[in-house]
């Protein structure tokens, strides 16, 4: 499934904050590599990087220093409108809070990121259509964030993240604000997706969702603690989550 | 850019409180509202101002008897000695005039068989009408013949023809004129409020006869002058020096009323056309300090859309993040929020256009002050409204565009 080419690849990447007159080093050298088929979970404790690197990857945020490629592109040599494109064609987020607009239905949230599309991306309401109904809320489209519960909401954000054929989906703590039940849902939303090919990177805290993931890499102060490929752990955790419940 | 999404983004947060929106439009109202009635006042008068010099003709001068002072008191205008028939001739032989003719005008009291109506009467030569550039809608005018016999003919303005005769049938009617029968032969087309001699006062209130009957049958001779007129109006050659003329004029004048060098005129040669002009000039430094005062009245309506856009964009913050994050680029937000600022103007504008065009002709009801709403004005009103949210939307617009997309999607 790895190709040879990874599609991240991160190398001495150091992310320095200004906090009045200190500093905080929320990256602090880190390399690595992620292929394209990858599911990765990122964890660790709080203030141990891994969101700064969340940010980095998802074009979102500029390193200190240090260098990184998205799909065999430098992100240094790229100006803003670029970085935005490439967040357009080549990333999907999902978030913590869903981050849907209020105002606008699920059809319309799903639509967003095809109208921003520079790219031809054929039938805009089809293919809006095509990912409300791969997340099961077919029947759904025209209900606002408010009409929904948290965990359609964000499958409303996972299928807006998909609209435009991403390469990486990139997750933030995508189960953060979700009760277990409907955890178990969306990871396996994520790891269907998976499936199909898209490279999911999530970010969390919670070894349940982790333990979805084939491989972990665990942050602390800013450093990769440990990188650990995990198919039969997965397994097992899943079983042991599955008898839990039963 | 995006347009499409910018377009429906901008138009969405519009329509999504509107009551925040109608206040922010509430200055750009005001401001269009007042630009359009400044402008239509100002058109108005410009376009009174052109029909009354057409109505005067350019090139026409009027000899009018000066002020007489009596015992070091101003007797008022036309009180001099007046114009005889000589003098009259004298002007008309000047190698400029094209035609002249001397008038009398007086007082008269016009009876029909349907109704009576006090109004004045001049007499005339029979160029009285090439001199006044006045044509006769119905019937016709005096001829030269009847100028010189006299005849008991006159042709009449709108406003007596229509107070005299009420039925509308004028042509060939007898009236009484101050006790002396006469006969309508014709109807002179309008003129409206004049510009010229007695201006102000309605042209159309008039009677028109040849001058011998109406001196020795109706006004009356004068003491002192015989054959006299009130005033003379010479129409000047097309392509002559008006001012020259007037010179001219004015040195033939002295000699015949024996004027030493150095003795103040007591008579006036008036080109009156000149005169509108100069009230045209005034009337045009008005309207434009009047919208002046308009145009400052939008751009304060033009701060507080800013003030409004950036709170926006504030409240904004998040969803400018995720909008970036999901691909929008710097232009695509700076389009959205621009498009935002300039659809609340023009949307304001419409609404002051609307309250504009009620002021308008509310105003024209009850001033009968001309107004003019021309499609220049619209589009001035418009285009001034759409011109302040791009000038005041723009640099909201841009701050939203230069927000940093990681800072702006963790703004709470």
């Amino acid at each position: 499934m790895t190709s040879t080419r990874p599609i991240i690849s991160c190398r001495d990447l150091t992310r320095v904050y200004r906090m009045g007159d200190q500093e905080v080093r929320a990256l602090d050298g880190v390399s690595l590599d992620i292929h394209e088929g990858e599911f990765v979970a990122i964890m660790g404790p709080s203030g141990s990087g891994k969101s700064s690197l969340m940010n980095l990857i998802g074009a979102l945020d500029r390193p200190t220093s240090g260098e990184m490629w998205i799909n065999g592109r430098a992100l240094s040599e790229m100006n803003r409108d670029e970085l935005a494109d490439l967040r357009n064609e080549t990333l999907g987020f999902v978030f913590q809070q869903f981050n849907l607009l209020a105002r606008q239905d699920a059809f319309q949230n799903v639509r967003l990121p095809l109208r921003y599309a520079r790219k031809d991306v054929g039938d805009i309401d089809a293919r809006a259509r095509a990912c409300l109904e791969m997340v099961g809320l077919g029947t759904r489209m025209d209900h606002r964030p408010m009409q929904l519960s948290g965990g359609q909401q964000q499958r409303v954000a996972i299928a807006r993240a998909l609209s435009n054929y991403p390469k990486i989906l990139l997750a933030d703590e995508p189960t953060g604000a979700l009760d277990s039940k409907t955890t178990v849902e969306i990871m396996h939303l994520m790891q269907e997706l998976n499936k199909q090919g898209i490279t999911v990177v999530v970010i969390t805290h919670e070894n349940e969702v982790a333990a979805y993931a084939k491989r972990q890499i665990h942050f602390l102060d800013g450093k990769i603690e440990s990188d650990t490929a995990h198919p039969e752990l997965q397994a097992a955790n899943i079983q042991t989550l599955n008898g839990g419940r039963a | 850019m995006k347009y499409g999404v910018a377009i429906s983004s901008a138009t969405e947060a519009l329509f999504s409180n509107p009551m925040r929106s109608l206040l922010t439009m509430l200055g750009i109202i005001i401001g269009v509202a007042s630009v359009m009635v400044m402008m239509s006042i100002g058109e108005g008068a410009k376009a009174a101002i052109e029909k009354q010099i057409n109505s005067v003709g350019t090139n026409v001068l009027t000899l009018q008897p000066g002020n007489m002072n009596r015992g070091g008191r101003n007797q008022g205008g036309g009180s001099g000695r007046p114009f005889s028939e000589s003098d009259v001739t004298a002007v008309a032989d000047l190698p400029f005039v094209e035609a002249a003719s001397g008038i009398l005008s007086g007082q008269a009291n016009a009876v029909s068989e349907e109704a009576n109506w006090v109004t004045t009467i001049q007499g005339g030569s029979a160029s009285f009408f090439q001199v006044n550039n006045w044509k006769v809608d119905e019937g016709r005018e005096f001829t030269e013949q009847e100028a010189q016999g006299g005849a008991a003919v006159v042709v009449i303005g709108k406003t007596a023809a229509t107070n005299l005769f009420p039925d509308g049938n004028v042509i060939g009617q007898r009236i009484r004129v101050n006790g002396v029968p006469v006969e309508v032969i014709g109807i002179l087309e309008s003129k409206g409020q004049g510009g010229g001699p007695g201006m102000g006062q309605d042209r159309d209130d008039t009677l028109v006869g040849p001058l011998s009957m109406v001196r020795n049958r109706i006004t009356g001779g004068n003491r002192w002058v015989s054959r006299h007129v009130s005033r003379i109006q010479v129409l000047v050659q097309e392509g002559y020096d008006v001012a020259e003329a007037q010179d001219e004029a004015t040195t033939v004048m002295r000699e015949r009323r024996r004027i030493e060098p150095g003795q103040q005129d007591n008579f006036m040669v008036v080109n009156f056309a000149d005169m509108i002009k100069q009230r045209a000039a005034v009337a045009e430094t008005m309207s434009t300090l009047l919208a002046f005062t308009a145009a400052v009245s939008l751009i304060v309506g033009g701060v507080g859309v800013m003030n409004i856009m950036l709170v926006s964009v504030t409240e904004r913050t998040r969803e400018i993040g995720l909008r970036m994050a999901i691909g929008a680029r710097g232009g695509d937000i700076l389009l959205q929020f621009l498009f935002e600022a300039i659809a609340l103007c023009t949307l304001g504008g419409l609404i002051g256009m609307a309250i504009g065009w009620v002021g308008v002709f509310g105003y024209a009801q009850i001033s009968s002050a001309p107004m003019v709403v021309s499609p220049i004005i619209v589009a001035t009103a418009l285009g001034a409204a759409a011109s302040v949210g791009l000038i005041f939307g723009f640099f909201p617009a841009r701050r939203a565009a230069q927000l940093d997309p990681i800072q702006a999607l963790r703004y709470d």
